[in-house]
């Protein structure tokens, strides 16, 4: 089932298109950064950009920053939230239960084919975004001699960076996964795709809101925005774990309450689509 | 091959499916009648356990459902409310997932089943169009090409002919004769008369929620011990019928005995030409009109 599931994925147009277009955006970036040479002054802007100026295979972890706020998150959002409701909504899911598929394995299938997307997605921008920017912005040689400036301003060298690069994937990824998981929640729920994807967008946007909002600091550090774009403290000298650990944790207990949710409710669910 | 028993299925107040035992016997074409909103449905549904029931029990093969519906499901076919599709992929394709997704699907012969499915139901010269471009009827026919991939020993089948032309119901009603020739069991739910009437030989009828009547279907249109005649001169015969005579329509009598021969002799004899005969059988129309209430997607305010 997960075989096929991979096959449904890879088979259709719309998972390249995303992947088109979230590579857009930072794409975009890279050459208006190139043409122009402008970085936003230190402090405002996308986070790496005024680094990227220097030395472009940092553009990578700045693409993963420019798409993490929105694009990224939508796309995850529309993937995982058509993943049950969209089969209810093409009358399939009934024949694939009859076929029959199990309902737990179902949806474990459909997760996997969310998290190959979402691993995908965010492979696929940090690979683009480290072509383009060693191909048209800094395109010194990263060799040891000439090492990349972390945030803290010491010297990493080209082993370093690249563990760390990996590990921001690999963060931006759990991170998406809860966005993943509640749109899978509320795609059980509705029959209707859309609204799945809509409603994950606003559980963050709600989210990202309350983060602005100073009568809310002691619910802050429970929500699940909060640490998105802790993997910045991997790129200082020596690495800040303590917010990359919260936001981790944070993550993996929004994802195990989610999909127990979405486990609980589909297994017991009367599919009448 | 599929008994259920005191089957209850309510959605919140409303109660779909009403203490239902259905009892389909292995080489039945079972014909499963209902108006719109009758409960049909509902009842397919919890047979293939995608509904769970509020109350009562059910047995496919012998095996509760929905509690050993993986052991059971693989032996069954099935359609249901018409057929679902990738519409972005081919036909060919389309079943090969399906075939894929599920338990006992060999990879090496998947192809041929695929193609001898497709061929069965007609569409083996289809190529690789997307389903998007499928007429309506060669959709319904793509979902039977799903139902038969497993070689189900029991086909459920949910309004089969829907979208299908005269030719293509014709074709349909040859396939599921010849598959039930060759042992496989068939449960057709229709809202259609005239396809049960002349496809089943055995008949259930839901009528809102509640199963009114279950028997065979020549049971049913067993002669009513009435024949029906059509003279020349009907006067006459009234008169040398005198007292049998139960109704009169224009040149058309209906006469009290089941006879025929013994009717006609009595005319003939007394120089009365007979152009029509017959012994009277009710339609099943006539039938389930007797046994149930108006359409349940009537909906009229209750009178006091």
């Amino acid at each position: 089932m997960i075989a096929v599931e991979l096959r449904k994925l890879t088979r259709r147009p719309r998972t390249w298109v995303t992947l088109l277009m979230l590579n857009l955006l930072p794409a975009v970036v890279a050459v208006l950064l190139a043409i122009t040479n402008v970085g936003p002054r230190p402090g405002q802007g996308p986070a790496f950009l005024s680094a990227v100026l220097s030395n472009g295979s940092l553009f990578s972890v700045a693409a993963l920053a420019i798409v993490l706020p929105l694009f990224l998150p939508v796309a995850v959002a529309v993937i995982a939230g058509d993943s049950v409701a969209g089969e209810a909504q093409a009358g399939t899911l009934r024949y694939l239960l009859v076929r029959p598929v199990g309902r737990t394995r179902l949806l474990v299938a459909k997760l996997v084919s969310v998290l190959a997307f979402v691993l995908l997605a965010v492979v696929s921008v940090s690979a683009v975004g480290f072509v383009l920017g060693t191909a048209l912005l800094g395109n010194e040689p990263v060799t040891a001699q000439t090492s990349v400036i972390s945030i803290s301003g010491s010297l990493l060298s080209p082993s370093q960076i690249v563990v760390r690069i990996l590990l921001a994937i690999g963060y931006v990824a759990l991170s998406m996964l809860a966005v993943a998981a509640m749109a899978v929640l509320l795609s059980t729920f509705t029959d209707s795709p859309l609204s799945a994807a809509l409603g994950a967008l606003a559980f963050l946007i709600g989210s990202s809101l309350l983060l602005t909002l100073d009568a809310a600091r002691s619910i802050q550090p429970y929500l699940p925005t909060r640490y998105w774009l802790s993997f910045i403290d991997l790129f200082r000298d020596p690495i800040l774990w303590r917010n990359v650990e919260r936001g981790v944790g944070i993550q993996l207990v929004y994802l195990a309450v989610l999909l127990g949710a979405a486990w609980a409710n589909f297994s017991t669910k009367d599919i009448t689509s | 091959m599929i008994v259920t028993h005191q089957l209850t299925k309510k959605f919140g107040s409303l109660v779909a499916v009403d203490q239902v035992d259905l009892d389909v016997q292995a080489g039945d074409i079972y014909g499963f009648l209902g108006a719109n909103g009758s409960g049909k449905t509902t009842t397919v549904r919890m047979l293939l356990g995608l509904v769970l029931a509020t109350a009562g029990s059910i047995e496919l093969f012998g095996q509760p459902i929905p509690a050993r519906r993986h052991q059971v499901l693989p032996r069954v076919g099935a359609l249901i409310e018409g057929p679902a599709w990738y519409g972005h992929l081919p036909g060919a394709t389309n079943l090969s997932l399906f075939d894929a997704s599920g338990p006992n699907a060999g990879r090496r012969s998947r192809r041929t089943r695929v193609d001898d499915a497709l061929a069965q139901v007609g569409l083996s010269g289809v190529g690789r169009r997307p389903v998007k471009a499928y007429s309506l009827g060669m959709r319904q026919r793509l979902g039977l090409a799903g139902a038969l991939l497993r070689e189900p020993e029991l086909l459920i089948l949910d309004e089969p002919t829907n979208g299908l032309d005269p030719q293509g119901i014709h074709e349909i009603r040859d396939l599921l004769l010849g598959l039930n020739a060759r042992g496989t069991t068939v449960f057709l739910s229709s809202h259609l008369l005239a396809e049960i009437e002349q496809l089943c030989t055995r008949v259930g009828v839901l009528d809102k929620g509640r199963l009114v009547l279950q028997e065979p279907l020549a049971a049913l249109r067993a002669p009513t011990g009435r024949t029906i005649v059509r003279t020349a001169d009907p006067d006459a015969a009234v008169r040398l019928l005198d007292g049998r005579v139960l109704g009169r329509q224009g040149d058309r009598l209906l006469i009290d005995g089941e006879n025929p021969a013994q009717i006609n002799a009595l005319l003939v004899a007394a120089g009365v030409a007979v152009h029509e005969l017959a012994a009277e059988r009710l339609s099943l129309e006539q039938v389930i009109l007797q046994r149930t209430s108006a359409g349940s997607d009537r909906v009229m305010a209750p009178t006091s």
